[in-house]
């Protein structure tokens, strides 16, 4: 497993939300963890560099902007790889995962609007000879406010 | 599908673009975000407090890389549960810690029956399936049916972008 110190963990479970909306919100966070303001900026791009951290910026919330879905195949195992890179060449395609299931790829499609998205399933569709199953969002019933590490 | 575009305007969604793929690590960061988009920062500052406000963006911070970090398995527990109980069981399990995801997605029937999607992270399986042990109890009878679908790859991530 990767590994983070301590402080660095903690720091981590911190500031996964409320990054201070403010003219120099790493002297903010240095005030509250009484460091200076160069050594939190520090820590944030040492952690960056060790790619433990993605990155520091905002989480959007799926769909609310654009149009998307989440959506399955059921590939036969010995055209996996094929049909995995058709799904994953799409552009509107950001997340593409093998999953161990009859279902066993799976993908979030993100288009700038519901023709778009439904172009893209239907071109998977069409060019894989395989049926797509659709499943949007209908409701969240969670506020990722990013959970402990 | 769920098109939401009106929940945020053209220059809210340059914001995000700049933004959600990680702000400059500079002293001034909203500074040099709207700079690089000739705006006041304090417009940038306001704008993205309400979209954190109004949920379209869901948080401003770090983003670990939860692989690096060891929390490798990743279940995608689903579940069938009747229409009409969807919603107290989603706020059941969503309210869960260690639930990073909890969504209603309709029904495919013959093949896929689950209406509740919840995304439980751990160490290893046998934590994700204590984890979905715990969700269990919690529905009771509410549901009739669940599996646990387990990640084996990532064949694409790219952070959730806005196309144009």
């Amino acid at each position: 497993m990767g590994s983070v110190t301590s402080s660095e963990r903690e720091f981590i479970n911190a500031w996964q939300r409320d990054f201070p909306l403010e003219r120099r919100p790493f002297r903010r966070i240095a005030s509250m963890v009484e460091e200076t303001e160069t050594e939190v900026m520090a820590t944030v791009r040492d952690l960056i560099r060790r790619d433990v951290v993605s990155r520091l910026g905002a989480v959007v919330a799926p769909n609310t902007a654009g149009a998307s879905t989440l959506a399955a195949m059921a590939v036969p195992p010995a055209r996996l790889e094929e049909v995995a890179e058709i799904v994953s060449a799409e552009p509107a395609v950001n997340h593409n995962y093998e999953r161990e299931h009859a279902f066993n790829l799976w993908f979030v499609v993100t288009a700038s609007d519901a023709e778009e998205l439904r172009a893209t399933l239907d071109r998977i569709a069409r060019t894989t000879g395989l049926p797509v199953i659709d499943l949007p969002l209908e409701q969240s019933y969670h506020i990722d406010l990013g959970f402990p590490i | 599908m769920t098109t939401r575009s009106s929940h945020t305007d053209d220059i809210d969604r340059r914001i995000i673009g700049a933004t959600q793929g990680g702000l400059p690590l500079v002293r001034e960061p909203y500074r040099a975000v709207a700079k690089d988009l000739g705006l006041d920062p304090e417009v940038v500052m306001a704008r993205l407090q309400r979209m954190l406000e109004r949920g379209v963006i869901r948080r401003i911070g770090v983003v670990p890389n939860h692989y690096a970090l060891g929390v490798t398995a990743n279940g995608m527990s689903v579940w069938d549960i009747p229409d009409d109980q969807v919603r107290s069981a989603g706020e059941l399990v969503g309210a869960l810690d260690f639930v990073s995801h909890c969504y209603h997605r309709p029904r495919r029937l013959p093949d896929w029956p689950y209406t509740l999607f919840a995304m439980v992270h751990g160490r290893d399986r046998e934590e994700v399936e204590r984890k979905v042990a715990e969700i269990a109890g919690l529905l009771g009878d509410k549901q009739s049916g669940h599996e646990v679908l387990y990640s084996t790859r990532i064949l694409k991530k790219t952070g959730l972008r806005i196309a144009a």
